[in-house]
């Protein structure tokens, strides 16, 4: 029995040992010098990982349901490991450049992995806080890589107390949870909640659920999120912005359905209200926004917000469609970060959106792709993300949230133009001190692969709908 | 042959892509390459495209070429033609080769100019031609993408400000639709339009917040795609985002915008909101006839004290459009044909007009009236084509303008005789501006000395017009070239509309009839 268990979480035991080994690799020889390839084999680990995690089939329940390995977790745990394996490659360059090269780096980044894989495949409101601790934990660290930078360990503590306090938020609701149900499991909580839930438990899932939306910075708890974007170094923002987004809105999907399906009702309106002012605030704020970081920081609220459009549906198409938004968020946001990274001039990295002024004339094809991927972030078709949008607004109208979705789409409206403001600077601007262009070979590949991406998964998108929706079909029952 | 619909769709793209892949460098050759390489698609386009409009057989009501295939989602890529929607397709390929030669003189980014152009006649081909709704809705946004950066980035001195302001207001018109859409493939099972046209929306009446919605369902459905099509055509008083997008476009990018992307809102009434929501449509065409009858003579009146060319003609075309949307709302068979008649013949002349204004503009670089005086003088040949297009858009007999603004104003009299009386005047207000303003431009003494060397126009000009003239008084004079191919298709519309309207006279009637009876008891 035990044996079973222990082959259920093999994968995140790999991960686990593996993190030690580098750690003392790291300590015991020539440090730093060698992470540069530490990331790289941090990188193919994930890989293998995610190929490990995709052969797996059926739903694996271990240690007494408190870890759960079913498709709706190997969804999301293959997105994770996958974005974080080429947000990792993506910032080796960049760190190296600017002596920021570590090895505690990509160890870091592999504790958080785990967090995350964690996350997802709790069964119980303990494995839960463990994986969301080790996930903070390790991001706290990162957001505050660069030492010596003021704005850096701003970025870093600023995460921390906020995160610190979501997660005492979290830790009380999971308190009242456990006082009125009896027990922290999911499967516990959702036969205690057969009969329609206690006010007490209505109480604790509230609290449970403002943590989350601290977690995946859905607004009115995303105050972190432009601050701690604008400071960390590039290439963690990058990560900010994919695996843990995916993690913590795959973990809120987790806790609403396994724990509390039987009262859709009950929480249903609260994920409607994030949902709704996510995408308002994420659209309004970003149009002041001159730092692309900072952008992208209010775009990645807004698009949470469209993507809890789904989870507030209350189907199990919804879900679909919010795993399908989420791996195409992904997708994108890998390539605007390959875009951002590679943005600087002489050597020098630079956020600031008008450094963009003309960038279409030197650069074209970098701009082309950069274009196509600010369509698709914006929603427009043929663009993927605009698909993404499709299956959301769908889940909501059949999830009867039309006035959600009627109001999702004028939000989005406001949201293109931040979109369209950058497309003005690259492309109808004046001539002015043009940024370097010849930068690395990878971020070109990555950003070019992310834009053809959004162009041509208009065709099938990449076969991920049958996907998304068997894992959907194992979370929602 | 069976697949030629999507051949005529993608060839532009085709183009654009080896122009984007293969063509290197940016000198007068690699420039030249790039004009020849388009023009030699939208030509082999048009070609191609004549194969369907030969091949068509206009007896037949029903949808012909049809190509069906799996898509995600339970969406279709589908594609078809009927009456209707091949004229619009033989408009845009005609056109597009016109458009091409136009910006032959453009030197600025022309390998650019040249992909998005060729890229928006894909998009503009494909919104004809889409029988799926995911699929249309796909190809008529995926339009603002080139025309916002052939605005912004070959536009006039404040082109900033027009194309955010053209891409905002069609997106927020058009998204609306989409939450329409979606309602409609939840509700129906299907994004299949000829399946969606069958199909029976619920029209009866209930009440949203205490208000009664007449009409239903259908009634939200259809002003959804109100929004997005009175957007796009555009009707007074959603129309702002037209002038200032035309004066801003480039040459080319106003004819296409004037000639072909203005039609994609009467084309999406005609498609969608008739046949799918026709009691709705029956409800609320007295509001669209009105919009309409204001928007003919408010756009009239604030032509004539227009000072700049292009912005004259771009309320012009306002006016126009609003012909289309009175004839469509007319509901009958005069004021359907008059309205397709009316798009198509505005298409050519709208774009001739907005060419003309291209021919001097590319020569003084202004577009103020007051700039100009006299032309006939130095440009005879000019100031013949100018005056045939300027007679044609006041509509006089003998050209295309004639024949529909006359079908359309005999359908709004059968629907509704104030709007005709209305609208009539606006035949009159528009021979004032046409006529004020072509005395103004070509007509005098040449006194101005900035344009006492002024040339007439060249060949190239006079071959971009040829055809243009032609088709004008072709259609003038034989207007069955049109309606002998949208008549069965607008018939069996006309029909349509007319037997859903009276079964739901004859639903809302029993419903009466049960909520009288038990006060009769």
């Amino acid at each position: 029995m035990f044996s079973l268990d222990l082959q259920t979480v093999l994968p995140e035991v790999i991960l686990s040992v593996y993190a030690m080994v580098a750690l003392m690799a790291g300590v015991y020889t020539t440090k730093d010098k060698s992470a540069g390839l530490l990331i790289w084999a941090t990188a193919a680990m994930f890989t293998l990982m995610a190929f490990l995690i995709a052969t797996r089939e059926g739903t694996d329940p271990a240690f007494f349901n408190s870890f759960i390995d079913d498709g709706f977790a190997r969804f999301a745990k293959v997105t994770i490991l996958l974005s974080a394996a080429v947000v990792l490659v993506m910032s080796q360059e960049y760190l190296a450049r600017r002596n920021l090269l570590r090895f505690e780096y990509p160890v870091l980044v592999t504790l958080a992995v785990v967090g995350m894989m964690v996350m997802v495949s709790a069964g119980d409101l303990m494995v839960l806080y463990m994986g969301i601790e080790l996930q903070s934990l390790a991001m706290y660290v990162v957001a505050s890589l660069r030492r010596d930078s003021e704005k850096s360990t701003e970025a870093g503590l600023k995460y921390f107390v906020l995160g610190a306090l979501s997660s005492g938020l979290m830790l009380y609701g999971a308190s009242l949870v456990y006082g009125f149900a009896g027990t922290t499991q999911f499967e516990g909580i959702f036969i205690a909640t057969a009969l329609g839930a206690p006010l007490g438990l209505i109480f604790g899932l509230v609290f449970l659920m403002v943590g989350f939306a601290f977690k995946v910075s859905a607004a009115p708890f995303h105050m972190w999120t432009p601050d701690v974007y604008e400071g960390a170094p590039t290439p963690v923002t990058a990560f900010m912005a994919t695996a843990p987004k995916v993690a913590a809105i795959a973990l809120f999907a987790r806790v609403v359905y396994d724990g509390f399906g039987g009262v859709v009702g009950d929480w249903q309106q609260i994920v409607a209200f994030l949902s709704l002012v996510s995408v308002f605030w994420g659209g309004v704020a970003a149009i002041g926004q001159t730092n692309i970081k900072r952008l992208m920081a209010y775009s990645s609220i807004a698009h949470m917000g469209f993507a809890l459009m789904g989870l507030a549906s209350g189907t199990a198409f919804g879900v679909q469609a919010m795993l399908i938004y989420m791996a195409i968020y992904v997708t994108m946001n890998i390539g605007t970060f390959a875009f951002i990274l590679s943005m600087e001039r002489d050597g020098r990295p630079v956020t600031d959106i008008n450094a963009l002024h003309m960038y279409s004339r030197y650069a074209p094809m970098r701009a082309l792709a950069m274009l196509v991927l600010l369509f698709s972030l914006a929603g427009v078709p043929p663009m993927v993300g605009f698909f993404g949008k499709l299956y959301v607004l769908r889940a909501a109208y059949e999830g009867g949230l039309t006035w959600l979705a009627i109001l999702g789409v004028i939000a989005s409206v406001i949201g293109a133009f931040y979109y369209l403001r950058i497309v003005y600077y690259m492309y109808f601007g004046e001539e002015r001190e043009a940024l370097d262009t010849g930068t690395s070979p990878l971020l070109w590949g990555v950003l070019m692969a992310s834009a053809a991406v959004m162009v041509f998964g208009v065709i099938n998108l990449f076969g991920i709908e049958p996907l998304a929706a068997a894992a959907a079909a194992t979370l929602v029952n | 042959m069976g697949n030629l619909l999507s051949l005529t769709t993608f060839i532009p793209l085709l183009g654009a892509g080896i122009l984007a892949l293969f063509l290197r460098g940016d000198d007068a050759a690699a420039q030249r390459n790039a004009k020849w390489v388009a023009l030699a698609t939208t030509v082999f386009t048009f070609l191609v495209s004549l194969f369907i409009l030969a091949d068509f057989d206009p007896a037949a009501p029903g949808f012909q070429f049809v190509e069906d295939r799996q898509w995600l989602l339970g969406l279709r890529y589908k594609l078809g033609v009927d009456g209707i929607s091949l004229l619009f397709v033989m408009l845009t390929t005609f056109l597009m080769p016109l458009v091409i030669a136009a910006c032959w003189d453009v030197t600025h980014r022309v390998k650019e100019y040249m992909i998005a152009f060729l890229v928006l006649e894909t998009l503009m081909i494909g919104v004809f031609v889409a029988l799926d709704l995911v699929l249309f809705y796909l190809f008529f946004e995926a339009g603002l993408i080139p025309m916002f950066l052939i605005i912004g980035i070959w536009g006039g001195k404040n082109r900033i400000y027009a194309s955010f302001k053209f891409f905002l207001y069609t997106f927020l018109g058009s998204v609306l639709m989409l939450v329409a859409m979606v309602a409609m493939f939840a509700q129906a099972g299907t994004t299949d339009i000829p399946t969606l046209m069958a199909y029976n929306f619920s029209s009866q009446t209930f009440p949203i917040l205490g208000v009664q919605i007449l009409g239903g369902v259908q009634t939200l459905l259809w002003f959804a795609f109100f929004a997005s099509f009175a957007v796009k055509m555009p009707m007074w008083p959603v129309h702002t985002w037209l002038p200032d997008a035309h004066v801003q476009a480039p040459t080319a990018g106003s004819v296409v915008l004037a000639a072909i992307l203005l039609k994609m809102g009467g084309y999406g009434f005609l498609r969608f909101s008739l046949p799918m929501f026709p009691v709705a449509s029956e409800i609320w065409a007295p509001l669209v006839l009105w919009l309409s009858a204001i928007a003919i003579v408010y756009t009239s009146l604030v032509a004539l004290v227009q000072k700049d060319i292009k912005k004259l003609i771009a309320y012009s075309s306002v006016a126009h459009m609003g012909f289309v949307t009175a004839g469509i709302f007319a509901l009958n068979q005069q004021g359907l044909d008059g309205a397709v008649f009316q798009m198509i013949s505005h298409g050519f002349i709208s774009g001739a007009l907005f060419l003309g204004v291209g021919v001097i503009y590319d020569r003084m670089h202004t577009r103020e009236i007051d700039a100009y005086g006299g032309l006939v003088n130095r440009m005879p040949a000019y100031a013949a084509v100018f005056l045939l297009f300027t007679m044609a858009n006041v509509g006089l007999p003998g050209t295309s303008g004639f024949v529909g603004e006359f079908l359309t104003l005999m359908g709004m009299f059968q629907a509704n005789t104030w709007v005709a009386a209305v609208a009539t005047t606006g035949v009159i207000f528009s021979a004032a501006y046409a006529l004020y303003l072509y005395r103004r431009v070509v007509m005098g003494d040449l006194i101005k000395e900035s344009l006492k060397s002024i040339t007439d126009m060249t060949a190239r000009e006079k071959w971009i017009f040829a055809p243009l003239v032609v088709m004008t008084i072709l259609l003038g004079v034989y207007p069955s070239l049109v309606t002998d191919i949208t008549g069965p298709s607008v018939a069996a519309l006309v029909d349509q509309v007319e037997v859903a309207v009276a079964a739901h006279g004859s639903q809302s009637a029993v419903a009466a009839a049960e909520v009288a009876a038990p006060a009769q008891h």
